[in-house]
Parts: structure tokens; C-alpha cells; sequence
């Protein structure tokens, strides 16, 4: 440990579920959403956008648009092509990578329906869209690439002609040559069972409840950007180098932002173009997107197609695994588009003590949205591929999907344990949370029942879905970005300002839309420096007062910035210290800190607090000789490690084999996020990342159709999940220390959403195996889960659904294992 | 351009609007009740809840023209000066809420269902606030927040009110 931790006492605030400070203003609408910002002279943005998926852009009549009412300029991409420059992307997997030229404002072509082309910037925001309708865009339609097998065949049309190929780059990981496991060519060859399945993980749109808005003030000497995102730092840096302007001349700041899930980690073409145009105008300009344009242009997530190949002795013991991955970029690269799949590669193996695993992923492009990241990013992919394969590998050894998972996972008494992915596992205790979870769940008694409705030919049919997973959070130890080619560092910052009136500033590097980092810091911060909760204010989101950070995604801000918090607090006391120390005319080594108070030992009387220090240090009249009039202290803290979260989540789901109606009857989850500083936050987070797990096995989906439309372009196509579609949810913890960890805490944000999909399809597929169904491709919407089970398909409802409303995209190939 | 004469959050106002202006950007761009806020043009996300004459409706899909000679209460209007609602309150008291986007629009429809049914069970609630979607939550916590809200205002109810 090189983070001192307080002793827990009755009056600690880690561990206690405070209910939030945020909350104060979020419920009685005080709230400063982007869209809430008003400026003297704010002139409004509309964005055409192109209804072609590819096509040449032949001719763009901007004249009339500018003579109606109201409008104050019109910018197509030939007007900004001189200073735009091209959005970035900070992940360049493979040294050969391509990575087509990715303008805000598309210049000569389009490469997906829905991508911007022109913007009006009017008075005010019904003037603006009026006059999107007068311009004249003229395109000449070029063939879309929607099916990435497809987009790799010999002939296929290109996505970026002048590229060459629709490849993007292919990552290759190999625990033979890698030195961290054999060769699993030679495991799948000597293995004496090998499972092989084609899994679709389809496109999902991350779909957090505030659209995305940006408003840019040019006036002054910085460029003050607001904007609805996830990554105010590495937007402000980003913005400057993409477009040529001096850092230092960019302030960007997020205030209240409504979710993000991913999906405001992006530097977007809105916010270059908003940013460009209010340079341009000199003018406050205000871009606000509509929901059809968030579905539309804001980048989507997943999209993979997996050939897996387990192989296993028969009784049971794993030998090896084969992965190889097609990965859906979509028309362009975004901030870390390729990077995606590839934090996957080290997930694949999961919990799992596989002797032998190759990973092969090859990016792909097509005339979609762009993808990127979206809750658990390559991790969720990752985990459903294994959580699916133990399962069809325990149906073919007709055992049960816990056992086989007993038998192969790391055991407690293993770790550290380096996996065949080359990552060290700190810690872990998978039978605990097992046992714990299947306690919940009542799972042998639901396998009676399961077993009885068989016997009975009910017509609905019990089906229990297992999923024992990890997942890699704490984004991320530098080094090893820097490994895997990231354009950046994984530290984050924190400093701790104590104001003269002994009240406390935290101004955090992470930038919270919806995590609670307000509370949770304060309560870590309370604890260090012995100081109310209510005494500490949490500033955030602001590159001008929180100058330094990595911003909030990949489960980071508690593991990284919250141990960032730490160690400037840990500062301030070894400041006062010095300070009090003199004051109370002791030594140092004779102080005591205790609850605010530093106390001389053996001296009761002698003693004074934290919040009087800040007073003395501020009035400066009586300080040591040499010390400065300060205890503000900062701390960057680089993760040496990833850490590792688990948990066992049971699913029990009635499937409806007349109508093909799946109802989760149970779901039971109990995760091991380590310490806990806000059990209530916890919880919710837990909750929200079931749903959106869920909603990936039961109800998203993301559709093109062949002319490569979005037709899942508004609430009513795509079906976001509401109170009455999910169920009440039991959550439980167990708690395994975390030696690799300074504040024993592991990350908890994306936990819900990585280990509930495969959960529910395991489910579904258990209830479905007895009639020869041993895949329903997802969401397993009632039609396609009828499909498989009175159609015998095969494919898991794949083909079966083709040209019904369920079928997303062209044709694809059916199951035949790994190619 | 028409004339609307409405009543919001209790103070009254008169403005002339154009036919097409939509309640929910009368109320945010006009009058600054932006915590009144708009998360999808199709009426289902429910975002931009408010209450007309007590009945909530979706201000995406009201004209500011239909509200003419009506009653608006927004989110900032529900309880006065400081007040907690008790819907307010035990979103607060339950953890119902994190992003805080749809908390606006949640509470209005639940304050809303509570008027027709003060006794909701789980499954009632959820199907009652079925047009209002989150993103956060996962609803656990926010049926937990209005069944609780539920008990506190039936407690509340002056006894006499029973017989």
C-alpha cells in the first residue's frame, strides 16, 4: 500500500451511502445544460446532412439559403476546407493502419447517410433548419458497402477508393509468440473437443438523454467552448491541433452533461464546425442536435462479427482459444475507433486459464457511422464471446455451465495470476461471488423448475443464463498505452486548494455526466483531511480550473482519479503539518492526525486543526522560515496496473415459444468492485449497466437498410428500454482486496453492461437448446426467437429474419464457424 | 404571430408567438425555464414533461399556441421557494436519478400518475411512466423513489380527507 488509509471509524464517509450532492440542483431543473447557455448575440447552427450513404458531391447551391430570413452565413466543407484539417484519431493500432482523411464538413464525397455537408447559421434556431431546405446539394450516387465480409471480398466496392482496400489494419495477438501460452493452432489440433460458432454483435447506438450540444464564444482572448462531452481535455488539445490554433487560446468546458456512455468520448465534427464558424463570425454560435441527428451522425458501438474456436478436453479442461474478429469502423475513424476491439483482445481469455489463445482482429470500413466507443468498449464483445462459447461448450459436454467454469477459472488461492493474454490479475475470488450469486438465485431450485416445464411441455419454457466475468477498468497505466500505440497517457490529476476560511476545493481531472464524483470525492476527501462533507466543494469539466486531466470513460475516474484525490490530500496534511507543527511548537514527529486535528502526543491540550492551518497560512504572519503561505497541493497519479472487477450474474428468463416473448423472471448479480466508497452510487451504476447490457440482448439495435439508410433514426425505430421492459434487479457484493490497487478500489461503470448480455442469451439459448437452437442473434426480439425455435434455423433467427423489420443490413453468411 | 396569455410556474404571461413555436422552446428560449429540456422530436423520451391544467404532457409535441389560457408548473415551479415536492425529494432520498437529464420530465409524469393512483404498485409504476425514458438508471431506484414518494403523500393526506 503507498496510499495510507484512514482508520475506518464511526464517523468515516468511504463506505457510506451518502445521498448526492448533485442532486440538489438536478431536481428542481437549476441546471446548467449546454443548451441552457444564452449569450448576447448568439446566432443558432443547423447541419445539413447528407441523405446519400456514398456518393460524389457534385454541386452545392448555397444562394438562396442565404437570402432567407433571418440567416447570417451558410458554410458548405469547401468553405472551411482550408482550416478544418482532418478529426483526429489518437489510436493508430498497427504502424500501417489506414486512416482515411476525416473532414468535419465532408468536402468531395460522402461515406455515410447522415454526415454533415452544409451548416446555416442563423438568428435564431427555427430560422436556421428552415434554410437547410434551400440548399441544393447535388450528389452522384456511389455504390455503399454495408457487410464487412462482404467489404473484404476480392471486387467489393470501396469505402475511400483512394485507399485502396476496405481494410483498416489487422492486430494480431499470439500467446506462442508472445511467450505468454502455446500455440493454439497445435491446442485446437490435439484438443479432443473444438467448439466453433460465428457470433454477431450488432451495431448499438449509445443514446445518452441529452443530445449533444456545443456553443463557442469567440469573443475575448480565448475561445471559451462548452459542450455537451464526455472529455473536456482531450477535446481542448485535440481542437487545437486539429485546427491550428494555440492551445492556450482554447478554453473548453462541460457543464452538466445528460449521460455519455461512450458516446460524448469524441472530438465531433459538430464541435470543429461550431468552433470554426464562431472564429469565422466572430460571433457566439450555438450548435444543438436533434435526436434523429444524434441516432444518425453521433458514433455508434459495437458491430463485430467473431469466428471463435474453443478447444477443450472432454473433461472439460480448457486448451485453447481462437479468436478472429471482423470490426465494423464505419465510414471513418474516430478517437479511438480501432482501439475498441483491441482493448477486447486482452478479454477474450477472461477468468478463464486457457494454455493457448490467438487474437486476430481486422477493422473493416463501410458506409455507416463511424464507431467507437460505447459502455465497456471491446470488453463487453470480449465477455460475451467467451461467456457464450463456456456455454455451448458445457451443452456439448452435457455439463453444467457452472461446473465447466469452476473447473477452468483462476482460483482464489492463484492469484496474482498472469493470464494468456499477458495481464496480471491482482486479485479475485470468483467462487465467492459464485456462491453468493447462485445463493441469490435459487439456482438449483430454478433448475427443477426448468426441468419440470420441460417435462410438462409448457409452453413457456424456462431458460437460466450464467456469466462469471471480469473486465480490465482503470484506464490505464501509461506505459501500457503507450505499448498499444495510444496517442496519450492513461494518469489523471487532482489538486486540493483549502481556502482561507477553512473550506476545501477539489478540482478533479475527471469530468462526471451522471457518476456522482461530486460525492464520492468529497467523501474521500472529508476522510483525508478530517473535514464535513459539506465543507468540500468538487470543481470539474473546466480546462481553465481543472487544467490538467483525462477526463471520465473506461471505469477510470474512481481507480485513477480518485487516487489522484488521495495523494494531493495526502500533500496538504504533510503541508500543515509543517506548519502546525510550528504553531503548536512541536516537533513534527510528535504530531498526531486525527479527524481535522493535529495534536501534540502527550500534550492533550496542544492542538489545532486543518481548517484553523488554512487561516494561519493565508494570514502567512507567523509561518516557519522558508515555508511558502500555502497547503494547496496537486498529485498526478499513474496506475501501475489495470484493475480487475468480477462477478457471477444469473439470469432466468421465461421464454414464450408460441409467441417467442422472453420475460426475465430473476437476474441476480453479484460483483466484486473492491472497496466502496458510496455504496448508493454503486448501486446505481450496477443498475444502469444492467439495462444497457440487456437492451443489447433483448431490445437495440442499430439497422441500415440496403441503400445503407439509418432506419432506426428516432425513439420510435430505436427501441431504447423503458421501466415497464426490464426487471427489478437483486445486486449483492463481495468485497476481495485489491493489493494492486492504492484505495483497494476496482471500477464499477461498466460492470453492468459487460456481464449482463451474454447473461440473458445464455438464458434464452438454454430454453431454446431442446429444440436443436443453439444461437438467437441479437436483440432476440420475439420474431427472431420464433423463428429459431418453429424454423429450426441454425443461424440463431439470423437469415431466417431477412426481410422482416428485424433484419439489419445485407446478407450476411451463415453460422459456419471459424473461417 | 398569435397572442397567448398562460400562467407559468405561476406567474402570468403574455407573449406573441408564432403558430409553430413549440411549448417547450416557448418555455426554454422565452421565458429561461430551462429545466424544462428536450431529448427527442417524437414524444418518447418524455424529457421535456410538463404539466397543462395538472395533466402532464410532452411540450415537444404542445404548441405554445394550445397552451393559451392554460396553467403551466415546470420542474422549477412544483414546489415553491425552496420547497421539495415529495416526488422531489425522494428521487433525491432514493438515488433516482444520475445524469440528471430525464429527472425533470420523470418527476412531472410521476407526480402526474400519483394524482390517479396514489397507491402504485411496482409493476403500476413502471407502466405508468413507461413514456419517459432513461439512460442512468436502469428505473430500479426511481419506481423505488415514487412508490416512496407515493407513501409519504398518502401519510401526509389529512385524515378527514379518508372519511
Amino acid at each position: 500500500m503507498t496510499v495510507t488509509e484512514p482508520a475506518p471509524t464511526a464517523t468515516a464517509e468511504v463506505g457510506r451511502a451518502r445521498l448526492r450532492k448533485e442532486d440538489a440542483r438536478l431536481i428542481v431543473g437549476r441546471t446548467t445544460w449546454t443548451d441552457n447557455i444564452t449569450l448576447p448575440g448568439l446566432l443558432h447552427l443547423a447541419v445539413l446532412r447528407s441523405p446519400m450513404a456514398h456518393a460524389r458531391i457534385t454541386g452545392v447551391d448555397t444562394s438562396e439559403a442565404r437570402q432567407r430570413p433571418g440567416v447570417v452565413a451558410v458554410f458548405t466543407g469547401r468553405d472551411l476546407a482550408g482550416e478544418q484539417g482532418s478529426l483526429p484519431c489518437a489510436w493508430p493500432v498497427t504502424p500501417d493502419m489506414v486512416q482515411p482523411d476525416h473532414p468535419a464538413l465532408a468536402v468531395d464525397e460522402v461515406h455515410f447517410s447522415g454526415e454533415a455537408v452544409a451548416v446555416v447559421v442563423a438568428r435564431d434556431r427555427y430560422a436556421a433548419t428552415d434554410a437547410l431546405e434551400a440548399i441544393d446539394v447535388e450528389y452522384e450516387p456511389l455504390p455503399v458497402v454495408l457487410d464487412m465480409e462482404e467489404a473484404l471480398a476480392e471486387g467489393s466496392p470501396l469505402v475511400h477508393a483512394q485507399a485502396g482496400t476496405n481494410r483498416s489494419f489487422t492486430w494480431i495477438f499470439d500467446s506462442g509468440e508472445a511467450g505468454t501460452g502455446g500455440s493454439v493452432d497445435e491446442a485446437l489440433g490435439e484438443a479432443e473437443v473444438v467448439i466453433r460458432r460465428r457470433y454477431v454483435q450488432q451495431r448499438l447506438i449509445p443514446a445518452f438523454m441529452e443530445p449533444r450540444a456545443v456553443v463557442c464564444d469567440p469573443t475575448g482572448d480565448q475561445y471559451r467552448l462548452w459542450s455537451a462531452t464526455q472529455v473536456p481535455h482531450i477535446l481542448r488539445l485535440m481542437l487545437a491541433l486539429t485546427t491550428g490554433t494555440p492551445e492556450h487560446q482554447v478554453r473548453v468546458i462541460a457543464p452538466d452533461v445528460g449521460g455519455g456512455f461512450g458516446g460524448k468520448l469524441q472530438v465531433t465534427p459538430e464541435e470543429v464546425i461550431t468552433f470554426l464558424v464562431a472564429k469565422r463570425l466572430g460571433k457566439p454560435v450555438k450548435y444543438n442536435e436533434s435526436r434523429s441527428e444524434s441516432l444518425l451522425a453521433a458514433h455508434h458501438g459495437r458491430d463485430q462479427i467473431q469466428y471463435l474456436e474453443v478447444g477443450a478436453r472432454r473433461d472439460g479442461t480448457v486448451t485453447g482459444f481462437k479468436v478472429r474478429l471482423l470490426a465494423d469502423m464505419g465510414a471513418y475513424l474516430g478517437l479511438v475507433t480501432p482501439g475498441v476491439p483491441i482493448l477486447g483482445a486482452f478479454m477474450f481469455p477472461a477468468i478463464y486459464k486457457f494454455p493457448a489463445y490467438r487474437f486476430e482482429c481486422t477493422g473493416v470500413f463501410t458506409t455507416k457511422a463511424w464507431t467507437d466507443a460505447y459502455r465497456g468498449a471491446g470488453r463487453p464483445e470480449a465477455t460475451f464471446a467467451v461467456e457464450r462459447m463456456m456455454d455451448e461448450l458445457a451443452a456439448e459436454l452435457g455439463m453444467d455451465p457452472l461446473e465447466l467454469r469452476a473447473k477452468n477459472w483462476i482460483g482464489h488461492e492463484e492469484f496474482p495470476f498472469t493470464t494468456v493474454a499477458g495481464l496480471q490479475y491482482d486479485s479475485g475470488n470468483y467462487e465467492a461471488a459464485t456462491a453468493k450469486a447462485k445463493e441469490l438465485f435459487g439456482y438449483d431450485e430454478l433448475r427443477r423448475e426448468q426441468q419440470e416445464r420441460r417435462d410438462s411441455g409448457d409452453p413457456v419454457q424456462l431458460g437460466i443464463g450464467v456469466s462469471t466475468f471480469t473486465e480490465m477498468c482503470g484506464l490505464a497505466p501509461s506505459r501500457v498505452l503507450g505499448s498499444l500505440s495510444y496517442g496519450a497517457g492513461g494518469w489523471e490529476n487532482a489538486s486540493i486548494r483549502m481556502l482561507p476560511s477553512g473550506k476545501v476545493e477539489v478540482v478533479t481531472g475527471t469530468s462526471p455526466h451522471g457518476q456522482g464524483h461530486e460525492t464520492a470525492w468529497s467523501q474521500i476527501v472529508a476522510d483525508q483531511l478530517g473535514v464535513p462533507f459539506e465543507d468540500v466543494q468538487v470543481l470539474h469539466g473546466d480546462t481553465s480550473v481543472s487544467h490538467k486531466g483525462l477526463d471520465t470513460y473506461g471505469s477510470r475516474s474512481l481507480p485513477v482519479g480518485g487516487v489522484a484525490v488521495v495523494k494531493a490530500a495526502e500533500k496538504v496534511v504533510r503541508k500543515a503539518r509543517t506548519i502546525a507543527a510550528h504553531l503548536l511548537e512541536a516537533s513534527e514527529d510528535d504530531l498526531e492526525f486525527s479527524g481535522g486535528t493535529f495534536s501534540v502526543r502527550g500534550t492533550p491540550d496542544a492542538k489545532t486543526t486543518i481548517q484553523e492551518i488554512a487561516l494561519a497560512t493565508f494570514a502567512a504572519h507567523n509561518l516557519p522560515d522558508g515555508v511558502e503561505p500555502s497547503i494547496d497541493a496537486d498529485a498526478t497519479y499513474d496506475p501501475e496496473n489495470f484493475s480487475f472487477p468480477h462477478g457471477t450474474h444469473l439470469c432466468a428468463v421465461e421464454v414464450d415459444t408460441e409467441t417467442g416473448f422472453t420475460k426475465i423472471r430473476k437476474y441476480v448479480c453479484v460483483d466484486d468492485i473492491g472497496r466502496v466508497v458510496n455504496p448508493l452510487i454503486v448501486e446505481g451504476q450496477v443498475h444502469g449497466g444492467l439495462a444497457q447490457g440487456i437492451a443489447q440482448a433483448l431490445y437495440e439495435e442499430a439497422i441500415y437498410d440496403a441503400d445503407g439508410n439509418l432506419t432506426t433514426g428516432t425513439f420510435v425505430d430505436y427501441l431504447l428500454p423503458s421501466a415497464a421492459d426490464l426487471p427489478e434487479f437483486t445486486t449483492d457484493r463481495t468485497e476481495t482486496p485489491a493489493p494492486g490497487h492504492p484505495l483497494g478500489a476496482k471500477g464499477v461503470g461498466e460492470a453492468g453492461t459487460i456481464a449482463s448480455t451474454p447473461a440473458v442469451v445464455n438464458a434464452v439459448v438454454d430454453a431454446l437448446r431442446q429444440y436443436g437452437v443453439d444461437d438467437v442473434r441479437m436483440p432476440m426480439t420475439p420474431e427472431r426467437v420464433w423463428r429459431a425455435i418453429h424454423e429450426r434455423a441454425s443461424d440463431g433467427g439470423d437469415r431466417a429474419a431477412e426481410g422482416s423489420i428485424a433484419y439489419g443490413g445485407a446478407p450476411t453468411q451463415p453460422a459456419t464457424g471459424g473461417a | 404571430m398569435n397572442r397567448i396569455s398562460v400562467t407559468v410556474d405561476g406567474v402570468s404571461c403574455q407573449d406573441d408567438v408564432e403558430p409553430r413555436l413549440l411549448l417547450v422552446h416557448y418555455l426554454r428560449d422565452r421565458l429561461g425555464k430551462v429545466g424544462t429540456v428536450v431529448g427527442c422530436d417524437t414524444s418518447n423520451c418524455g424529457s421535456c414533461t410538463v404539466l397543462l391544467d395538472g395533466q402532464s404532457v410532452k411540450s415537444c409535441t404542445v404548441l405554445a399556441v394550445q397552451a393559451d389560457g392554460g396553467e403551466v408548473t415546470t420542474i422549477e415551479g412544483l414546489a415553491p421557494n425552496g420547497a421539495l415536492h415529495p416526488v422531489q425529494k425522494a428521487f433525491h432520498e432514493n438515488h433516482g436519478l444520475q445524469c440528471g437529464f430525464c429527472t425533470p420530465g420523470m418527476i412531472l409524469a410521476s407526480v402526474d400518475l400519483l394524482k390517479d393512483n396514489p397507491d402504485p404498485s411496482d409493476q403500476e409504476v413502471r407502466e405508468g411512466i413507461e413514456g419517459n425514458l432513461c439512460r442512468c438508471t436502469g428505473y430500479q431506484n426511481i419506481v423505488k423513489a415514487v412508490r416512496a414518494a407515493a407513501a409519504e403523500m398518502r401519510s401526509a393526506e389529512p385524515q378527514g380527507v379518508q372519511q
